[in-house]
């Protein structure tokens, strides 16, 4: 291949993404990955396919993202073990039900219509092992649940058909100016140019943010789930609480995924996690009271995969503010999966057209360089 | 099949195979009671059905999953067999966790 | 002996003859030791059931096995604590352990660790492995140790290494009958073992291990040559067939199947704390990073006995007391001049043990077929993988065992692949023209056993664990 005409940093899927909208339009976009595609997050992570329960900022791309997700094999060419079967957020008591009322009735006043309210009976219809004390839920019917690993290969494996090439095992190590583009150096002591740049490093971003003068005070996380061996099918939606944490899915296979923002300990420099028994333990503990169809199941796996956290819990997307020609996507604070499929054609747009018809705005990098002043 | 050999005899332990009684003995897992008593097969897998039994009888290769008084999926191989367990073989995840 | 402290100087996890070494004499010298145990009773698999066997008669076990009795005594007596049927599924780099044990889980806090999980039988991928009826010889061996039982009807060995032809001897001893070993130690490798033959000779290996197999080889039809093994059946084995070499294929009625290839370390608590590992060309398995004393690439964390390295029950002792006495230096009770001068007679002992184990290793290599089995056998036993479908993966850009597992699902059962994950390994090297060494392992987590919903619910917890997890909702 010869010189490409973007450079991408991170083999997530966001950085596969872009490659992949980059490439449909043309453009070839060189990835380079520091370990294997999808090895951290973007490989490891729930699986949630969630518009439930955004920030309203995200709830425009998120939209547009369930757009392409009903149709993702049309994109990549491959269905990502995507299934729709919604996802329900559960209220415990009727002070949760309220809560969520009003939040349905603040997206209803702002023209977005895919959460609802539903009383006890819907519930129970919906998700029939739910604990008897739960009275009602909101939930989005068109949200669902795809297998992380096999999506984010698959948007490489479509990207790569159409002219994107893939570097496993290149750390970037620095980034600098040259010519009128951008030169990018590798550990391993490649370099690389091109005349754009795109920082789609997950929880690694904030150093490439760095070289170009940004401050990006990402904070390095270790999101952790766990799984069970397989059980006979119980739930088809993704359940999720109100009042604490949880994400929980029942795969086809009869495993079911234990989630939802448990913390154990990240070292990004060793690609390394720890996981946290106690966290771990609560996290059984709200699964116990909401399925108590659950109290015989067995634990086989835990695990965490390193994401990336801005301090008000949404990404960075958009151009640079110091340097032309580049782009960040990162920051996605452990919410990110869903949005992959829509943020590449952002970046694309944005980096080919120089606009993206999606607001953008609230997740502008300057936001921090205020915050830092203010 | 496996047989107990003459100079081998312990107290005896009485229990149920799948409702059945059955007996072992004194310092048997549950595993080695099933093969002890001609159970051939202790489980279908829940990926496709195959019948399964005990392959490496020290608690590496979960092949001898079995269900004992009510509690699915337990290593037969490190359970020690006690009088009057329930010992039930287990169909695929039909029976898993329930 | 039930443990009543909320913590100890030193935990040992496993009871076979390292462990049993490493907490005797840990203990005898005056660290406050808790020995953490799988199985009802000590001795792991090699003296497995070793206080308690039923067999009446000594002679059908041999005095190898007897020798087991000189350890459990002793550490009887150590002060020791010992925690029979516990299951440890965690270690954190703080060193504390979770554990479960008759149903319920805690977390005890330690300043030292000593892993000695010993050795697994190496996953011997033929097609028909999963059949009932086929099983490893060291389940058999277990089986007879354990509970006096013998497999019946037509019983065929069928592998290659020590310990299949020692149950060989201990069935025939025990009265039981083998219809045929089938022996597929590759021709070749004799002579490549050949130049380690001298100091194989020299070794107490080879008086008792001719005489085995002597004895062996005058009552039982021995195949030799074995290749294109397959266990064949409806339900359950009922035939094997194979070829010697090129020649015709054979078959013959089979009620057992016992399985032998060898021993791998057990790494799996090791590689789950984060132990570097390295792969073994002799051997051909993963094996932890550890130094002369045992210690591990982690701080605080030793193994000792085969779980660092096959070297045999005789190395495996002495390898658990050096490993003691490194963390009687670690914790500060002794200098580094008493632990070398108490290390010494061990050191030597630890040399004679493992004299004539090259020899071994390498004639005892498995043949490479077995390791990388063609595309229809399945190598990933929970969730029935097979060798192709790796391959399959492998052609779509998994590169390693994490992604193989990530896109198939192999290796992600209960066993956590420790009857795949060699075979994976060597697999997609193979397919990728790289060494194994490149291809790397499973990364494996917490819990390294399977815990129940309600052990983990009931771990005991702090207020203020809630509270921060709470709080950050």
């Amino acid at each position: 291949m010869s010189r490409p005409d973007a450079i991408v940093i991170g083999g997530g899927l966001h950085g596969c993404s872009t490659a992949l909208h980059l490439a449909r339009r043309g453009v070839r976009a060189l990835v380079l990955e520091k370990d294997h595609v999808g090895r951290h997050a973007s490989g490891v992570n729930a699986g949630g396919v969630r518009q439930l329960g955004r920030h309203v900022a995200e709830i425009p791309l998120s939209v547009a993202a369930m757009v392409l997700w009903h149709r993702i094999a049309e994109l990549v060419g491959d269905d990502c073990g995507f299934e729709s079967h919604g996802q329900i957020k559960v209220a415990e008591n009727e002070a949760e039900l309220a809560a969520g009322r009003d939040r349905v009735a603040q997206l209803n006043a702002l023209g977005f219509t895919h959460e609802e309210v539903v009383d006890e009976a819907e519930l129970r219809r919906l998700v029939p092992a739910i604990a008897d004390h739960c009275v009602g839920a909101v939930v989005s019917r068109g949200d669902g649940a795809a297998l992380p690993y096999r999506t984010t290969l698959a948007f490489k494996r479509r990207a790569e058909s159409l002219g994107a090439r893939f570097v496993e095992g290149a750390a970037v190590s620095r980034v600098a100016r040259a010519g009128g583009g951008w030169r990018v150096e590798t550990a391993a002591g490649e370099a690389h140019e091109a005349p754009v740049l795109v920082n789609c490093a997950g929880a690694w971003a904030d150093r490439v943010a760095a070289q170009l003068g940004e401050p990006a005070p990402l904070e390095p996380m270790a999101l952790m789930l766990m799984i069970t061996a397989r059980m006979p099918p119980f739930v088809k939606p993704v359940v999720g609480a109100t009042g604490r944490t949880l994400s929980f899915k029942q795969f086809a296979n009869g495993t079911v995924l234990i989630g939802g923002g448990m913390r154990g300990r990240a070292w990004r420099d060793e690609n390394r996690t720890e996981l946290d028994f106690a966290s771990l333990s609560i996290n059984a503990r709200t699964v116990w009271d909401l399925f108590p169809i659950m109290r015989g199941a067995t634990i086989v796996r835990a695990w965490a995969g390193i994401e990336g956290r801005m301090p008000d819990d949404i990404p960075v997307i958009g151009p640079s503010a110091t340097e032309l020609g580049a782009f960040h996507a990162f920051g996605f604070s452990a919410h990110g999966f869903q949005l992959g499929p829509i943020v590449g054609r952002i970046l694309a747009d944005l980096i080919i057209d120089g606009r993206t018809d999606l607001p953008i705005e609230p997740f502008r990098i300057q936001r921090f360089r205020q915050m830092a002043e203010a | 099949m496996f047989q107990r050999l003459p100079n081998a005899a312990a107290e005896r332990v009485p229990f149920t195979i799948d409702g059945r009684p059955a007996e072992a003995q004194a310092g048997d897992s549950v595993a080695a009671a099933l093969l002890a008593n001609g159970v051939q097969t202790c489980r279908a897998t829940p990926v496709s059905g195959a019948p399964r039994a005990p392959y490496c009888m020290m608690g590496v290769c979960f092949d001898c999953l079995v269900t004992i008084d009510g509690v699915g999926n337990r290593q037969g191989c490190q359970v020690r067999l006690e009088p009057g367990m329930r010992v039930e073989t287990q169909d695929g995840k039909r029976e898993i966790g329930l | 002996m039930s443990a009543t402290k909320d913590q100890y100087d030193l935990a040992v996890i496993g009871a076979g003859p390292a462990g049993l070494a490493a907490a005797t004499l840990a203990a005898q010298r005056g660290l406050s030791t808790v020995l953490l145990d799988e199985q009802e009773a000590p001795g792991g698999q090699i003296y497995r059931a070793i206080t308690r066997t039923p067999l009446r008669n000594p002679g059908v076990l041999g005095p190898d096995y007897w020798h087991g009795a000189e350890l459990t005594g002793p550490f009887r007596d150590s002060g020791a604590d010992h925690l029979p049927g516990t299951t440890v599924w965690s270690v954190s780099r703080d060193l504390e352990i979770g554990l479960s044990r008759q149903g319920a889980a805690r977390i005890l806090p330690v300043k030292h660790v000593i892993l000695a999980t010993g050795a697994l039988e190496r996953p011997f991928p033929i097609p028909g492995w999963t059949l009932p009826g086929v099983m490893g010889a060291g389940a058999a061996q277990i089986l007879l140790k354990a509970s006096g039982l013998v497999a019946q009807g037509n019983v065929v060995l069928a592998g290659s290494g020590p310990l299949l032809w020692l149950l060989a001897w201990q069935y025939l001893r025990a009265g039981a009958r083998i219809d045929a070993i089938l022996d597929t130690t590759p021709r070749e490798n004799w002579r490549a073992a050949l130049p380690q033959l001298g100091a194989f000779l020299r070794s107490d290996y080879v008086g008792k291990g001719v005489r085995l197999l002597f004895e062996v080889r005058r009552k039982v039809k021995v195949y030799s040559g074995v290749s294109e093994l397959k266990a064949l059946g409806d339900g359950r084995v009922q035939m094997v067939s194979f070829r010697q070499g090129d020649g015709e294929e054979w078959r013959l009625p089979a009620d057992t199947l016992l399985l032998h290839q060898g021993v791998i370390p057990n790494i799996n608590l090791a590689n789950a704390i984060g132990c570097a590992q390295t792969w073994d060309e002799t051997q051909r398995c993963w094996t932890p990073q550890v130094d002369a004393w045992g210690a591990t690439t982690v701080p605080g964390v030793a193994v000792a006995g085969d779980g660092a390295g096959i070297g045999g029950a005789l190395a495996a002792e002495h390898r658990g007391r050096l490993a003691a006495l490194d963390a009687l230096l670690r914790l500060g009770r002794i200098d580094r001049v008493e632990r070398d001068r108490s290390a010494a007679p061990h050191r030597d002992a630890l040399e004679r043990a493992q004299q004539g184990r090259d020899f071994l290793d390498t004639l005892y290599s498995p043949a490479k077929p077995f390791r990388v089995p063609p595309d229809d056998t399945i190598v990933c036993r929970c969730e029935e993988v097979t060798a192709g479908q790796v391959r399959e993966a492998v052609a779509l850009g998994c590169s390693g065992p994490n992604q193989t597992k990530s896109f198939l699902r192999c290796g992600m059962g209960p066993c956590q692949g420790r009857l795949c994950g060699p075979t994976v390994t060597e697999v997609i090297a193979e397919a990728r023209g790289v060494s194994p060494a490149e291809v790397g392992y499973y990364r494996l987590r917490p819990p390294v056993k399977p815990i129940t919903l309600a052990e983990l619910a009931s771990l005991p917890k702090s207020e203020a664990d809630v509270a921060a997890v709470l709080g950050r909702h």
